[in-house]
């Protein structure tokens, strides 16, 4: 019933929808008001300031993330930030990695940062404890490394066995009849020598070492952002050297990262940044000035690191050797290792310099599967005459041109990017020893545990190759 | 296949150790009650930070305790021997240890064991049965010094995995007989390691929770290790589908 009300202000009678009306308001002026939709929604945006800034989420750039929150002296007193271009990995060599572990190298220090990480993956579930997630599974395969020689590279073997030996892993050398002895499935013609890894040495799942990675780093309160690095925003200083020369040090202070699909980007202010960028480092390097000077002077040295596109074939062979087989590196270069239960096997060979194929894309070459691996493959297992390709894949090594080993540590020039990045395919199976190495640098200002010295960027511009001999 | 080996029965018949198997994170499928309080642990956890660092710290206390359990004892070889060195190791575990010529040694349930082991410098330990006993990978440093060990029993390890088996190797002169069954973390890629074992002639791999397909890993297993009698799963375990079970099979979508 609408009818006009006055008031009369007697009770109970008159402007009852009225009084019901005022009522309402001043319930409505003392309770909370209604959402306030007038600012836009950040959620997908990195934070405004951060201490560190680590670009590229691979493995190597979240196991340095990892070491700084494990190493720094107050909990929750370093904000890192982890900005990932893609976060379907879809490109990143970390998945599309073959997942193996060695310790046989040539380089001492290799050798060390590799049965780190093997004592890392063995305690993987003390490392990276999560209250409330189940405790990971790796996948390792203890099945060893087979790496065979012919005679011209046999001394070089045998030295790098002692070297090994020397730093503690446990490697073994085979000749060929005991080769044959063992693996009745070899045709050793042309094999000189062979070294067997017997501990710490075999294959095991890269992505469950990402997801652990980065379910450790999200309990531990490190931020992670999808976006491309677009800029650096540098302060420079001239200094005076003792040789009375002016340099221009660099600082980067300010990463504008770009959001997906948008020209929207977030200035994010950083005292460090770490460039664990895979392949691409060069590009995130060359942003920060690296490189942009007379050639042959410090200024000029730019990071030699570009992607390389490696294939990987997966073959089915029912014949082929048994459930004891290593990871055999044949004396071409050609590698093969066995891929769960059903008699699958997957390997692939790098390509020479002069054949390197095109890395636009991540396209499968399978002729080079029939003309330059599987004549190898057949020739050093008969069995694998007849096999059948089931699938390949390929994706990109990080390829350092200098000298096919690491880059870590500060830049000299702009002083406050470190490298983690280069490892050339081995970049995986060092990611945790690289990390806490980065980590102590930074924290620390020098190395503690593993002195990684030949692989700072002054080598490029000194000319200081730190050769590294076996490589896949 | 070898002709059936007859076991030198070093193998110590079953001791009731009822001591658990340790539960480090969902090893094992609780039931009814459990279940009930595992998710208000979980709802707890995801709620309190209290809740949260209170099981992170007695996750830690509870690691610490295996490793103090799997301490070096490898000091103890100057002074007594490697043989009583082991010897000591396992016993202080819980397991049992037997010495050629010489009666099996084990701890009472109070963990009591007598000490006139430490007078047999010489004599070398023939068979260990370590069942049940917590012993992990840095733990095997104290069992490797046992080199001339016949039989191996780790039946029911909680932390013996896929990396412990292949610290086994230095034994292959003298491991005639191993048994696995039962260990929840050990899967087939361990189980590739043992091809180093060359003299071993009894292998038990039955009642392996991680291994994938039991049937097809005998069978590997055995085509691995052509002397040794593999004693787990009835290879034919996997084909025994009845007629009435075929068409349930393929009805159910194949998992991409």
């Amino acid at each position: 019933v609408a009818h006009t009300g006055r008031t009369v202000g007697r009770l109970g009678e008159g402007d009852w929808d009225g009084k019901v009306s005022e009522i309402k308001k001043k319930i409505k002026s003392i309770l909370p008001g209604t959402p306030c939709d007038v600012l836009p929604d950040t959620s997908h945006l990195p934070p405004e300031h951060s201490d560190v800034v680590i670009v590229g989420g691979g493995v190597l750039g979240l196991s340095v993330a990892y070491w700084l929150k494990q190493l720094e002296n107050r909990r929750g007193g370093m904000r890192v930030l982890v900005v990932e271009r893609d976060h379907t990995y879809s490109q990143a060599s970390t998945g599309l990695s073959v997942g193996g572990i060695c310790q046989q190298f040539s380089l001492p220090e290799n050798i060390q940062l590799s049965l780190f990480s093997a004592s890392f993956l063995r305690n993987i579930n003390e490392y990276l404890a999560v209250t409330n997630a189940p405790p990971l599974d790796l996948q390792f395969n203890p099945s060893g490394y087979l790496l065979l020689a012919s005679e011209k590279d046999a001394a070089a073997m045998e030295s790098n066995v002692k070297v090994q030996k020397q730093e503690g892993a446990k490697v073994c050398l085979m000749s060929p009849d005991q080769l044959r002895n063992k693996f009745p499935w070899i045709n050793t013609e042309g094999v000189a020598l062979a070294s067997y890894g017997m501990e710490n040495e075999g294959w095991f799942d890269p992505w469950c070492l990402l997801h652990g990675l980065r379910q450790k780093l999200t309990s531990m309160g490190v931020f992670f952002c999808q976006g491309e690095v677009t800029r650096f925003v540098t302060s420079s200083q001239r200094m005076m050297t003792t040789d009375d020369e002016m340099v221009t040090l660099k600082s980067i202070h300010e990463v504008h990262v770009k959001m997906d699909h948008s020209l929207e980007y977030q200035p994010v202010e950083c005292a460090i940044v770490i460039n664990a960028a895979g392949a691409w480092s060069a590009q995130i390097a060359a942003l920060a000035g690296i490189g942009k000077g007379p050639p042959g002077t410090l200024q000029g040295t730019k990071l030699p690191v570009e992607p390389r596109k490696r294939y990987v074939y997966v073959w089915h062979c029912p014949q082929g050797p048994g459930l004891e087989t290593p990871l055999v590196a044949d004396t071409s270069g050609a590698y093969f290792r066995r891929e769960g239960l059903g008699s699958n096997y997957l390997g692939g060979r790098s390509p020479a310099e002069e054949e390197e194929p095109d890395p636009a894309n991540l396209e499968v070459d399978h002729d080079f599967f029939q003309e330059k691996v599987w004549p190898h493959l057949a020739l050093r297992v008969p069995a694998f005459e007849t096999l059948k390709v089931q699938t390949a894949w390929a994706g990109y090594y990080d390829y350092n041109t200098f000298d096919q080993n690491g880059v870590v540590g500060p830049h000299p020039l702009v002083v406050n990017m470190y490298f983690a990045t280069g490892f050339s395919g081995h970049g995986l199976q060092q990611a945790p020893g690289v990390g806490r190495a980065v980590a102590e640098m930074i924290l620390e200002g020098s190395f503690q545990t593993i002195d990684l010295s030949p692989f700072l960027f002054n080598r490029f511009y000194l000319g200081e190759k730190t050769h590294e001999n076996n490589i896949m | 296949m070898a002709a059936p080996w007859v076991s030198l029965r070093l193998v110590a018949p079953m001791w009731n150790g009822t001591r658990g198997i340790h539960r480090l994170g969902g090893a094992v499928v609780p039931e009814g009650n459990q279940k009930k309080e595992r998710k208000m642990l979980q709802f707890l956890n995801n709620h309190f930070y209290d809740v949260e660092a209170l099981r992170g710290y007695l996750l830690q206390r509870e690691m610490s305790k295996v490793h103090l359990k799997n301490r070096s004892f490898t000091w103890l070889e100057e002074q007594h021997g490697p043989y009583s060195a082991g010897a000591f190791f396992i016993l202080k575990q819980g397991g049992a240890v037997k010495f050629r010529d010489k009666e099996w040694i084990r701890p009472d349930k109070y963990g009591h064991f007598s000490p006139e082991f430490w007078n047999f410098r010489e004599v070398p330990v023939e068979a260990v049965d370590a069942s049940d006993c917590e012993i992990n990978y840095e733990g095997l440093d104290n069992l490797l010094l046992l080199k001339e060990l016949q039989s191996l029993s780790l039946q029911r390890c909680p932390h013996v995995d896929d990396w412990c088996l292949s610290r086994l190797y230095p034994l292959v002169d003298s491991l005639q007989e191993l048994s696995l069954a039962g260990c929840p973390r050990v899967s087939e890629r361990g189980l590739a390691c043992l091809h180093h074992l060359q003299n071993l002639r009894r292998l038990d791999i039955s009642d392996l929770p991680a291994v994938s397909n039991p049937g097809l890993t005998q069978i590997l297993v055995e085509e691995m290790l052509p002397n040794c009698q593999v004693v787990g799963v009835d290879w034919a375990e996997g084909l025994k589908l009845g007629p009435e079970e075929q068409p349930q099979d393929t009805a159910s979508p194949v998992p991409a």
